[in-house]
């Protein structure tokens, strides 16, 4: 059984979960007893996203709401028709294989990635209109490591969007690195270049950066990947203190362990959203199979993870491989 | 020795050539610790070529060499940011052609002026001890307008160059920092081609911001490092053309690329005799 919505996931599971407001037009789970056969099963549920007032509506309580959204590199789709309200305070992890668009999903909501057809509202406005209120985070493999800039160059960078031209950080701006350098544990660090840093260290000093802009919407492309569990449970619990105070952040990730573990709601994604919901409900064998066109990973016993690609810098043990065809 | 060192000092031509070499110096090291940051060396190079048939256009109809060589070089940086943005081509194919193009197209029109006898040397290797008083205000004026500029935005460029998805994503205009940048490449270009000439010039931007990168790993002294060796390698070599008679654009690369080869055996931070060797990684994942 698979629970494709958040919003019905937790009233199923809890009954003191508060409603969420940003899940409207959500769908009765028994009319669609395998929702992720459908292409394209989010799309078609929720019509009301489609334009005008609904559409607003819905954007005022969401912090992100993508409502048939397609996007791509020239003439390559990597989203189709994707339907997505992500409600304020969720810490959501976007998953799915290497090219199933979890980059992409991010960009557009950035506004660093124009969609070709579909509404986009990030923090009830167009993409990039509340850009200063969003914090992104790019891969590890997407920056310069050997960039000359220590690591309080690059938390403070999270404070220039604030200042704008000729204006200098100023006092609030030290104690605001000061304070996200403190927190992520790399106060000591804060000279040192960042091609010096360990894989586990780069990421709490991005972190740290995303912090110092004290947005309202974390982007982070894959924010835990390859780096050690302390790290992992460090970044994670930062991560879920933003969202208690009412930030919410989306991160991608194609550690489903990390994903499984460490996420109240998750988003799985191959081209299209193939399920959105509840971590514990959404992760069972039908989605993650559709997720990954079959290619599972079995860690001994555990709830059923999966990878695509060995991009660990430490490779998890007792690893053991299927693959299972039968479910396309 | 005194007598060595005031002697160009004695001559107007000494004195304007000596601040003009310092003054290039200065604009091409602080636009060059950027454009070598951003991978942007070769670019140097096609925009200061396609800057020459704007400066023989300009001599054709005695126009001035800098308005010429501007509106050249402008045009083609933003033709290449605009062509590498919609065509399915690496940029450096896209500077390769149009960088070879506007270069052919200035021998063209050059080839073409009927008895031509004038100084092609001067444009493409350049003439500091021949510059006039006019050419020294007017070189002041635009190298203030770009050193202006990166004060103004100098923490937009870096975030831009470092993370251009992160400060796209926290509101920069990116990709207007990046046509705005590559003006500012074409502007300092034309700033410098009287002084060091066409062929020379993306040693001016290159050479002092890449030996910097080679003694430090913090932006703001890289770009203190390299503003010292711009200006000091332009007035060491206009001694050094003076006293041996060289051609002045020639000096100053030279002497710019003994710096950096100095900096790349001395160096502490990658250098060859380095007494420690850097830690290349973990310090505990």
């Amino acid at each position: 059984m698979i629970e494709p919505h958040a919003a019905d996931a937790r009233a199923a599971a809890d009954p003191t979960a508060e409603p969420i407001p940003a899940d409207p037009g959500s769908p009765d789970p028994h009319d669609h007893p395998h929702p992720a056969e459908h292409a394209h099963p989010a799309g078609r549920e929720l019509p009301a996203y489609g334009t005008g007032h609904e559409l607003r509506h819905a954007a005022h309580h969401a912090a992100v709401v993508l409502s048939e959204v397609t996007a791509g590199y020239d003439e390559r789709a990597a989203l189709t028709d994707i339907t997505v309200a992500v409600a304020t305070g969720t810490l959501l992890a976007v998953f799915g294989p290497n090219g199933g668009g979890k980059s992409t999903f991010l960009k557009v909501i950035a506004g660093l990635l124009k969609p070709w057809s579909g509404h986009v509202h990030v923090l009830g406005a167009e993409p990039g209109r509340e850009a200063r209120r969003v914090a992104y985070v790019p891969q590890a493999e997407q920056v310069d490591w050997e960039f000359p800039v220590s690591v309080w160059d690059v938390v403070v960078m999270g404070r220039y969007p604030r200042l704008g031209m000729f204006r200098r950080p100023g006092a609030a701006d030290r104690r605001a690195v000061a304070d996200a350098l403190e927190l992520v544990g790399m106060a000591d660090h804060a000279q040192t270049q960042i091609g010096r840093l360990s894989g586990g260290q780069r990421r709490r000093a991005f972190l740290a950066r995303a912090l110092a802009a004290d947005p309202d919407l974390y982007l982070l492309d894959e924010p835990v990947t390859g780096v050690d569990p302390t790290t992992q449970e460090d970044l994670m619990r930062i991560l879920e203190a933003e969202t208690r105070r009412g930030k919410t952040v989306i991160a991608t990730t194609h550690d489903l362990a990390a994903a499984a573990e460490h996420f109240e709601d998750v988003l799985a994604l191959n081209r299209t959203v193939i399920a959105h919901g509840r971590s514990d409900l959404v992760l069972d064998r039908d989605v993650l199979s559709r997720t990954y066109g079959g290619h599972l990973l079995v860690l001994g016993g555990e709830p059923l993870l999966v990878d695509d690609a060995h991009h660990h810098d430490q490779p998890p043990g007792r690893e053991q491989h299927f693959h299972d065809g039968t479910h396309r | 020795m005194i007598d060595a060192l005031v002697a160009p000092l004695q001559f107007e031509f000494g004195v304007r050539a000596l601040l003009a070499a310092a003054l290039v110096g200065l604009v091409c090291a602080v636009v060059g610790s950027y454009m070598v940051l951003r991978g942007l060396s070769f670019m140097g190079d096609a925009i200061s070529h396609a800057a020459f048939p704007g400066v023989v256009m300009a001599y054709l109809f005695g126009g001035s060499l800098y308005l010429g060589g501007a509106i050249a070089a402008v045009a083609t940086a933003l033709g290449i940011g605009w062509i590498s943005r919609r065509a399915r081509l690496r940029s450096d194919a896209i500077i390769g052609v149009l960088f070879a193009g506007m270069f052919g197209l200035g021998v063209a029109i050059y080839s073409a002026i009927p008895n031509y006898v004038g100084d092609l040397f001067g444009f493409l290797f350049g003439d500091v001890l021949g510059i006039g008083l006019g050419d020294l205000i007017g070189l002041a004026i635009l190298g203030g307008m770009v050193i202006l500029v990166i004060w103004a935005l100098w923490k937009e460029f870096l975030f831009a160059t470092f993370d251009p998805l992160g400060a796209g994503a926290s509101g920069l205009n990116v990709n207007r920092l990046d046509y705005l940048f590559l003006g500012l490449i074409a502007l300092t270009i034309v700033v410098s081609i009287q002084a060091v000439g066409i062929i020379l010039v993306v040693a001016m931007l290159t050479t002092p911001a890449a030996t910097a990168q080679l003694l430090t790993a913090r932006f703001g002294r890289l770009m203190a490092i390299a503003i010292a060796i711009g200006i000091g390698s332009g007035i060491a070599g206009i001694y050094v053309s003076f006293w041996l008679n060289l051609a002045s654009g020639a000096s100053i690369v030279l002497i710019q690329t003994a710096i950096f080869f100095l900096a790349l055996a001395l160096g502490p931070r990658r250098g060859l005799l380095r007494r420690h060797p850097a830690r290349a990684g973990a310090e505990g994942t």
